[in-house]
């Protein structure tokens, strides 16, 4: 923009000033919005605290995180997500790779398939949720009506403690594959024909090409699918809150459900504060700890060495 | 250039955003009166229905004809939705100037912060005109923070047709007569008891009304202030809830199953799916709105008392709706209180159906059949216990509500029920 006619150093001023003015809204927005609340759950995570009246003043250190950690129900959370992580990435992702495989070859009406598969995704997750609740009701609902035709004796699904966890992994399934298709046929769309091309020409027949061109090749649209799967469950709540609440007793619970019943329902803000903290950590964790090594190949030349590009 | 723009663009939207986000403040609580002697009063309640809808609605333009230098400011919110708005703002420190309470642990944990004021001498007055059970909510160590303006209570709601269908002549007294109706039901092949486990706070009923009936009505008071719930009475209304449970007594999938949602407890009730249900004076209106409704056949009667138990079949349990004031509300918010409970006011919102009888010989307001028995129990109850999920502390109210749905389920024993509800009654 500017043509050099200063000396360099007042120009990089210059340019740090105008970085930071323009810079400043968004940094004041994301301190008081995102920075600011975190301390706050974490400064409230170590008292006891119902959240009414004035700051907190009953100073409890880690007592918060003791009781948590010896709490069945939070560690029921922990299992909870650990076994919807699991799910994801052995049923959900193959699922959304397969079908995403299919809606790249040349078929008919490929473009309303694409976008009958994605329209789940689009539905809000509270009309999911009663769409399913009326679906899988025992008594009357569509699923057992339709299993009970074919001779089936018809589940409880949602209403029995062994099968609810199944059950919300198939509305999670049904609700977020079309999302994560999306993102492979994206990326298999990046890959360009000449590599299969040449491929099919050596010779390779079509499960070789898949397992050592067009997968090696996917490989960072998987990892992304990965990281957004496994937030997600960590972080799962609104499915839950509508369907289950969390029961029947407490078999479906998620830490966000567990967080939100102490803070909102129980008033104790600051041991949900403590549940909070816990979530953001483990969160943060994962998201670093995935960055730095499992990331790493896709982020070269991106956002980390932004500095090199100039 | 087109970087600098779009930056700009930015710049400018962030200062819109921080704009906004400065000028709201300014909602609840404080301000209300200004100049030239005209006095504005916020009135936070959950009228977003009918009948109460027109009620509040007509209250307001009648007693602004009377008061021309008061306006009052109506804010109906939804049920749920009013919780949570109520709840952002005690959190923030501050109370609307009236507002629609509940009592019990709730409102004790906002006086306890502050943030309401203490009627008892302007009420004073009118106060004497109240029904002793309906006050009971609003009164801590003597001092009354809130008028009533709705009272109910809860029992087993029946289908007369299905009761006769098994052979039952008339409703159970006791709970060995109500177990026997039980097995008499389930053997005519008639789903006995409809419940929502999913809610929890149905299921919390039972367990209540059981230590009601063992322990009587103080045990239930003394719970609560030593905070120990691990009496054998507790204990023995644990293991008659399991008794019940045993039975196997519920609709196909109750766990699951919510209070007012298709499929849910009233609709299964309300489409003559099962015999009974344990719930308050609102279920004949739920059982209609959410399934067909059963009419004539639907029938009354009070929980039935246990063999042996300390409690009389004559106390009822239960709770209401009042109106309390914020800490720093005028003294005209305290007027218009007064006017709502009038006799001739609050006889207008008995007979439209929408509140059940507050006031002294008012009984014979209520119109509607099934309100007229609930009404009737009512004004004859020795005692009254407000839900306990009301009455203690939101944790422990909380935790009576998942350690009985527990119990229930299966998963937890008599003894850890009490063992669990102690315990947060310990660390509140």
């Amino acid at each position: 923009m500017n043509s050099g006619r200063r000396n360099p150093r007042s120009r990089a001023l210059r340019g740090f000033t105008t970085i930071l003015l323009f810079l400043l809204p968004a940094l004041v927005l994301f301190l008081l919005l995102v920075v600011a609340p975190i301390a706050v759950a974490m400064y409230t995570s170590f008292f006891k605290w119902n959240g009414l009246g004035g700051l907190p003043t009953e100073f409890l250190g880690l007592g918060n995180f003791e009781r948590l950690f010896g709490d069945p129900v939070f560690q029921g959370d922990l299992w909870h997500g650990a076994v919807l992580i699991a799910l994801s990435l052995v049923v959900q992702l193959p699922i959304a790779l397969g079908l995403a495989l299919l809606l790249n070859q040349k078929l008919r009406g490929r473009a309303f398939y694409r976008l009958l598969f994605f329209a789940p995704y689009v539905l809000s997750e509270a009309i999911t949720g009663v769409l399913f609740m009326m679906i899988l009701e025992p008594e009357s609902g569509l699923a057992n009506q339709i299993l009970q035709v074919v001779g089936l004796g018809g589940l409880d699904w949602f209403a029995d403690q062994s099968t609810v966890l199944l059950s919300l992994f198939l509305v999670m399934l049904w609700k977020y594959f079309g999302f994560h298709m999306i993102l492979y046929i994206a990326g298999r769309q990046g890959i360009p024909n000449e590599l299969i091309e040449a491929a099919q020409i050596d010779g390779a027949t079509g499960w070789k090409v898949f397992r050592h061109v067009t997968l090696p090749l996917l490989g960072p649209t998987i990892r992304i699918s990965v990281f957004l799967s496994v937030i997600g469950a960590i972080q799962l709540f609104d499915l839950v809150w509508i369907i289950t609440d969390g029961g029947p007793t407490h078999s479906s619970e998620t830490m966000a459900v567990t967080m939100v019943q102490f803070g909102f329902k129980r008033f104790q803000v600051g041991y949900a504060s403590a549940i909070s903290v816990v979530m953001f950590l483990i969160s943060l964790v994962f998201a670093l700890g995935y960055q730095r090594f499992v990331l790493r190949r896709d982020l070269q030349g991106a956002t980390t060495v932004l500095r090199d590009q100039r | 250039m087109t970087v600098c723009r779009r930056s700009a663009a930015l710049l400018a939207v962030s200062a819109l955003i921080l704009g906004g986000c400065s000028s709201t403040g300014s909602e609840g609580g404080g301000g209300g009166s200004s100049a030239a002697g005209k006095v504005t009063v916020e009135w936070w309640n959950i009228g977003t229905t009918e009948p109460l809808k027109t009620v509040y609605a007509t209250a307001v333009k009648d007693f602004e004809a009377l008061h021309p230098n008061i306006t009052i400011k109506n804010v109906a919110t939804e049920n749920d939705a009013y919780k949570s708005k109520l709840t952002t703002l005690t959190q923030s420190g501050k109370a609307p100037q009236i507002f629609h309470t509940w009592g019990g642990g709730v409102l004790k944990q906002q006086v306890d912060a502050g943030l309401v004021k203490d009627i008892s001498s302007e009420a004073a007055p009118w106060l004497s005109t109240f029904t002793d059970a309906s006050l009971a909510a609003y009164q801590f160590d003597g001092k009354t923070y809130a008028v009533p303006y709705d009272i109910g209570m809860v029992g087993f709601w029946y289908n007369k047709a299905l009761f006769k269908k098994a052979g039952i002549e008339e409703p159970p007294g006791t709970w060995t007569q109500l177990l026997d109706d039980v097995k008499k039901l389930k053997a005519a092949g008639i789903t006995p008891i409809a419940l929502a486990g999913k809610a929890k706070w149905p299921g919390h009923y039972y367990w209540a009304y059981l230590a009601m009936r063992i322990g009587g009505l103080p045990a239930l008071q003394k719970a609560g202030t030593d905070k120990n719930f691990n009496t054998p009475d507790f204990v023995a209304a644990g293991q008659k809830v399991k008794e019940l449970a045993d039975l196997q007594p519920f609709q196909r999938g109750f766990l699951g199953a919510d209070y007012d949602k298709p499929g849910g407890q009233a609709a299964t009730m309300g489409n003559g799916k099962a015999a009974m249900e344990l719930m308050g004076q609102w279920a004949p209106a739920v059982e209609k709105s959410s399934g067909k409704g059963i009419g004539d056949d639907l029938g009354f009667f009070p929980f039935p008392a246990v063999e042996g138990g300390k409690g009389t079949v004559t106390e009822a349990f239960g709770g209401g709706g009042g109106f309390a004031l914020g800490a720093d509300a005028p003294p005209e918010a305290v007027e218009f209180l007064k006017f709502l409970t009038s006799d001739a006011e609050h006889r207008k919102a008995v007979g439209s159906g929408g509140v059940l009888p507050v006031l002294k010989g008012e009984e014979d307001a209520a119109t509607d059949p099934n309100l007229s028995v609930v009404a009737k129990n009512l004004a004859s109850a020795t005692g009254f216990q407000l839900y306990l999920d009301q009455a203690y502390p939101p944790a422990v109210g909380q935790e009576v509500n998942d350690s009985v749905a527990e119990l229930i389920a299966g998963t937890k024993t008599p003894d850890q029920v009490t063992q669990a509800i102690t315990e947060t009654a310990k660390s509140e």
